[in-house]
Parts: structure tokens; sequence; C-alpha cells
């Protein structure tokens, strides 16, 4: 039956390397363990006096945030900046496109400037997926977050954090916490946690906060704090937009935060040496206690600098598959 | 002018034909089959062997684009695709600019039609005025112009009591109100199926619910007022049900569906691919199965094509930032023609619903081949293989989920009132 290719299908070269990195959907347990293995070894780049390596000298990478994000735009410049590449940053929705011009047209532009490299965060799923269908092979799209669809970088930084501190993830159970319908990083987390091997991944939410059939993703749905974090090795909480706690889809700020808020006593329904998680920002008193965000469980600031190091990662894999890919083109 | 059109199948459900004879045409009308009328000299002999001759097709919804949208397509441009498809006839949705809520439109776009004079065309008016959904249009003066029904041209009317009106006044002049039924609220900003695949890429989803509430709606309006409602482009399994339980409590109801609901599911938007970007939305395999049962029952009077062209650029976009729609009415019977060779649908219920059904909806002549009757004929290979590409699509959208396919059934020429308009 005719339909349209999945959205993987364009970030592997023919070599099977990556070359853009817009989703997790497709990638085997190789290609994302090598991710994790390739930041491993670029975590002790920040920990250096002088904190840069070669392998981008000369590249461009263009940081093209269609929605605004402090946090995940200075990692990737900073990633970019300690693999020695020169970094533009345009804050799209305030410039081109607020003047009528096209994103195709502003892609153009860009390309004309000789970039190697696109960083995209686009309010719209599939925008980086577009803009890699557009771009010429001699550039490169990471997704730096799109619409609902995927936050691949955040997903492998929440995967690297876990292994750090379990180890592997074999037998692991992990609880998902929060607005599942709107994350993105819920999405990647899932689809990274399952390819990766743990045992069981679970979603915890109301149900108007779940999508239609998340199941099928490979999650197991709970609506309770109490059954859902029973056991688990990981609690993963999510940031909730304040629009959304008003209306149809959550009745207060205060009942969300008793029914899924991760408290000291909620906690304690998962596995003690369980670790928590949040991608950030926090909404104190919200989605999390402060003694819980702060406390001896919470791996959040570990995300944060594991962040730097899987973006580094990601952008000299992919710059390395563009490479290949070109050269491959070219001895044809 | 005498046509004769040689030994090919003639198909005409309505008058329970299927066999291979030669047809004659004189002064636009058919005047005999079988046997040649006694002093009949044909000034053109059209070869039909191996080919199916069947009423020219009636399409319930073809966007044409004109006027204001000229830069997509035109009126010419795009009755000359709809003729290469076996279009005798079209109706044109008031989605134009101006709107069609003026005799003044109705009467240019059919102006524009007799000089381009590739196939009938029928406009739909606007229900409402500059179809804003609140106040009702001048529908004496729409079907007055020639307009053969209002509509919303698939922006449903969010209030029901404006609705209610709307068919209160369309059943006293007699005209048919063309609703796809969608309710705004549940349908929100989505642009794919609300599913397993939505959830998946993060596409907002359009539940089903959002279409068969409003055909439960709508089916209670059609009950209470009197009006005939025609549902247009179904795609919910639990719609065809309703539907068919209407009509058979004898209400005003009928239905019809796109050729490439008939094909597509929401598994064939897997890659953001804004080819496939249509609204409503392609559902799952049990609603196409329904919609195609309903096809086969006659719960569903017609099949569509919901040509909608668009210039490319409408189409460069992330997913739901493109427009919906898709170039089709060229590719209308080839993909039918597929589910025809997989037993899916048999080439009765195929011309049927692509003629006689249509023609009954909109209360027209056609869909015959009788003698006597108009000279609205299609001729096609039902084998003829082609690829879809930007040269063998005559419309001026080349958007289609297909481009590059072989496709199978192609027509070899099309009359409307006697006249070869395409061959």
């Amino acid at each position: 039956m005719t339909q349209s290719k999945e959205p993987d299908h364009l970030q592997l070269n023919s070599q099977g390397r990556l070359r853009h990195f817009l989703t997790l959907d497709g990638l085997d347990r190789a290609t994302l363990t090598e991710i994790l293995d390739t930041a491993d070894s670029f975590i002790e780049v920040g920990k250096r006096s002088i904190k840069n390596v070669p392998l981008l000298r000369g590249k461009t990478v263009v940081n093209l945030f269609f929605e605004a994000s402090t946090r995940t735009r200075s990692t990737f410049e900073l990633a970019a900046k300690r693999l020695s590449a020169d970094v533009l940053n345009l804050n799209i929705s305030t410039s081109a496109t607020s003047k009528g011009e096209s994103l195709s047209d502003t892609l153009q532009n860009l390309e004309a400037m000789a970039s190697d490299m696109f960083v995209v965060r686009h309010s719209q799923s599939g925008a980086p997926h577009f803009i890699a269908e557009s771009v010429t092979p001699n550039v490169s799209i990471i997704n730096a977050g799109d619409g609902r669809h995927a936050h691949p970088t955040q997903a492998m930084l929440d995967m690297l954090t876990i292994r750090q501190h379990k180890g592997s993830f074999e037998g692991l159970k992990v609880a998902i916490v929060g607005d599942i319908l709107h994350s993105r990083v819920a999405r990647s987390q899932i689809r990274a946690l399952n390819t990766l091997g743990v045992s069981e991944v679970r979603v915890i939410a109301p149900n108007t906060l779940l999508p239609v059939d998340i199941e099928s993703l490979g999650a197991t749905v709970y609506s309770t704090m109490k059954q859902g974090l029973d056991g688990v090795d990981v609690v993963i909480m999510l940031r909730l937009q304040k629009e959304r706690m008003e209306g149809a889809l959550l009745p207060s700020e205060h009942e969300f935060y008793e029914l899924y808020g991760l408290t000291t006593e909620k906690l304690k329904y998962a596995k003690p040496d369980a670790i928590v998680m949040h991608p950030g920002p926090i909404n104190r008193g919200v989605e999390i206690e402060s003694a819980v965000a702060d406390g001896p469980q919470s791996v959040i600031l570990n995300q944060v600098t594991n962040g730097i190091a899987v973006r580094m990662a990601v952008m000299s894999m992919a710059m390395s598959g563009q490479t290949a890919a070109i050269s491959a083109a070219a001895s044809e | 002018m005498n046509i004769e059109i040689k030994s090919g199948r003639i198909v005409d459900p309505v008058n329970g034909k299927d066999e291979i004879q030669s047809l004659y045409v004189s002064e636009g009308k058919i005047v005999a089959i079988g046997k040649a009328p006694e002093g009949f000299l044909a000034d053109q002999v059209v070869d039909a062997s191996g080919c199916v001759v069947s009423p020219g097709f009636i399409d319930l919804c073809a966007y044409l684009r004109e006027p204001g949208y000229e830069y997509k397509g035109t009126v010419a441009s795009e009755t000359f695709a709809a003729a290469k498809g076996g279009f005798t006839a079209v109706c044109c949705p008031p989605q134009t600019l101006p709107v069609n809520d003026s005799e003044a439109v109705t009467h240019l776009i059919l102006d524009l039609a007799r000089r381009a004079g590739f196939s009938k065309v029928y406009p739909i008016g606007a229900l409402t005025k500059g179809l804003k959904g609140q106040q009702l249009s001048e529908v004496y003066s729409l079907k007055r112009a020639g307009c053969v029904g209002v509509g919303n041209s698939g922006r449903p009317v969010a209030d029901l009591n404006v609705m209610k009106r709307c068919c209160e006044y369309a059943k006293t002049h007699d005209m048919s109100v063309f609703v796809r039924p969608e309710d705004v609220s549940l349908a929100s900003d989505g642009c794919v199926h609300e599913g397993a695949v939505a959830t998946r890429l993060g596409l907002p989803g359009i539940p089903a619910l959002a279409e068969t509430v409003a055909v439960s709606q709508l089916i209670l309006l059609a009950e209470e007022t009197g009006a005939h409602l025609h549902m247009s482009q179904l795609t919910a399994a639990k719609s065809v049900e309703l539907v068919a339980d209407a009509k058979k409590r004898g209400i005003r109801i009928t239905a019809d569906v796109s050729a490439q609901h008939l094909l597509l599911t929401d598994v064939s938007v897997s890659g953001f691919d804004s080819r496939f970007h249509c609204l409503p939305p392609f559902r799952t395999e049990a609603d196409r199965l329904a919609l195609i049962e309903g096809v086969n029952s006659g719960v569903i009077d017609a099949i569509c094509s919901q040509h909608q062209p668009h210039e490319a650029a409408a189409k460069q976009a992330p997913f739901a930032e493109s427009e919906p729609g898709i170039s089709s009415i060229e590719t209308v019977l080839p993909l039918l023609l597929g589910l025809e060779r997989a037993a899916t649908l048999s080439m009765d219920v195929l011309i049927r619903s692509l003629s006689v059904g249509a023609a009954n909806v909109l209360g027209v002549q056609g869909g015959s081949l009788a003698e006597g009757q108009n000279a609205d004929i299609c001729i096609f290979d039902p084998n003829k293989q082609w690829v879809v590409n930007d040269e063998t699509i005559k419309s001026s959208g080349k958007s289609t989920p297909w481009k590059g396919e072989e496709l199978q059934g192609l027509v070899k020429a099309t009359l409307v009132d006697g006249c070869i308009v395409y061959a």
C-alpha cells in the first residue's frame, strides 16, 4: 500500500551510520549504545582545563531555534564549541519567518552560507524531518525537539544518566510521570528504553494527559502513583506546562500535585535505590517536591552535564556520517 | 456530429447492461446501442475494443480554485483534468475568493466552465455568507443562478442553531445541503487520525468521534427539518452505520466517500510526508473496509475525488503546516479499478458510484447510457498502465501520494453532450 517513508529513513547513510539525528525510531541497540559510549568518552573533555577537541574544526553549526529554549540551545552551543565548530545561534521565531519568509527560503539562505549542520527546534512535529528532506547532502540535521514528536538527544542523555547509575538497562523498570500527551521527551524515552532492553516502561498520568494507544509504543499505563511506582528503578518526571493546569486537561495545579506530584512519601513506593530524573526546567511543588528534587536520589544535575557529552557525541557521529556519505557519492 | 463508439464493453448499471456492443451518438444524444440507426453515417469512429464504455463520471467534490486561487488551478485547467479522469460533470465547493455566496460568483464559474468546454460544472453555493457559519446565504438566488446545492465547503457550521436555520431555509427552496461532518471542538487543531500513528509521530489527532458526533447531529437535523442532507467524504465505520440506520428510517440522507479514503489508512502517513496530509484524515483499516462495504451496500451513494489542486509551495512545509488535500481527479478511476481487480468492488458498483449515484444525489440528469440520454460518456482502458508524474497529471496541482507509481486504468476518451472533450 502507498505510504510515506518512515521518519527514520533519512537519518542513516548507505553504510548504516548516522547522517542526521531526527528520531530514535528505527535506530538499533548497537547505534544507541555507540552514542552512549561516545558520549562517555566526551565527559572527560568537560573536565579538562582546555575543554575542546578538534573534531568539528572548520565546520559551521547553526542553532535554528524556531521555539525558545535557553537550556537546550546552550548545551548544543557548548557541545559544538567543545568540538571546535563555529556556531551561529538564530532565533528564527523573531526574525526571518516573522517577516513572511518561508521555511524553505530561510534554509536555502543558511545553506548558501556554507553551513554544515543545523540544530533544529520547532513547534511542529516532523519539522526537522522536512528540513532534512530539503537540504543538500552537505548539511546534517540534529533534532533538538519537534512538536510532540521527538527529543532524541534529551532521551539519550537520560539513557546515559541511567546507565551511569544503574550500570545497564537489563531488568530495569522505569516510570515516566506526568504530561505524556504533549511530551516529545516521553515518546523518545519510551523508544530508547525499549530498544536498550529495559524490562518495563510505565507511564503514569490521568487519561487526559495520555495520547491514544500509548501502549503501542511499548508502555504500560498506570493512573495512580502507588501502583505505577511500585518497585521501579527509575522515576522520570515530566515538566507540566502551566497553561495545561486549567480547563479541560486538569482541574488544578493543586489536584495534580496531590495525585501525581513526586513527594518523599510517594517516592517510597519505588525501590529504595531508585533514581529521580527530570528534563527541566522544574516546577517545584507542582511536579516534584523540592526535597526530592534536591534529595539524594535526584540525578537531575547529572542529566544537564550529560547533555553536553551526548550532544557532542551525536554531532560528531552525524558529521562523520555526512562526510562518509559525500565520499561514497563522489566515488560512485 | 455523429460518433460511433465501436465494440466497447458497455457497462450501464441503471439499465442493467454489461455487454460488448457499439454505441451511436448523434446531435449530443445517445441514439442507439448495438445496431446503428437507419441512415446513420459516422463522422467519427472511436475504436473502443478492449475498453469499457460507461456513463460519464460525476464528481460530487472537486475544488476548481477559480476565482481567487488561480495559482492553484483554474476552472479550465481542472475541468480538463476532470475530463482526463473520465468526469463529464463536477461539483465545485464554494471555497473561492470571493466565496461563492452570490449569483455573480456562480455566474462567473459557470461562464468560465462554458468557455473552457471540458466538463459540466455544478457549483455548490455557500451555505452561510463568506462561509463564516453565521448568516444564511441567499440560497434562492444561488439556486436561480445555477447552484445545485449549498454547503460550507469543509468548514462545519459550529452553531447548531444556525445549522438548523440553514436546513430549514434550504428545505424551503428544495436545495440540498452538503456537509462534511465534523465537530469543530473535537477536531480541534488535529491534522491526522487520532490513533497509534498520531501518537508515535506526535501529531495532533482528530478522533473518529469528531465525525460520528456530527453525523448523529446532522441526521437528527435532517429528520427534524425534512431537508436533504448530503454527508460529504465520510471516513469512519461508525458513520456508515449511522447513515445506514438513518436511511432505513426514511430520513433524507445521502453520503459519499473519496476514492483515496477507500485506499489509504493512517498508517500511510507514517513519514510526515505532506502529500498524505488530507482532511478529513485517513483512518484505520477497519474504517477503510467499512467504507468499502458501505459503497457495496449502497449506503454510500457515490465516490468522489475530493480533488484539491495546490501549488508546490503549499506542500513544502512541516506536515501540520502544509495545506491539506491532494490532486486526485485523475487517479480516481485507476485506484478504484485496483479495488475491482482485487474483487473488492464490482465493475457495476464502481461505475454506479461514479455516475448514477452522484446524479441521484444532485437530482440532475446523467449516469445512464439509455437511448435519448445526453451523450456524457467515458471510455476507458482498464488494463492500460501509466506512470503518475508531473507530465501525465494534467491538473495544475501535482501533489499526489501516487507520484512515481504505475497505475492501471486510463481514460481513452471523454464525451460531453456528444462532443469529444478529451481523447
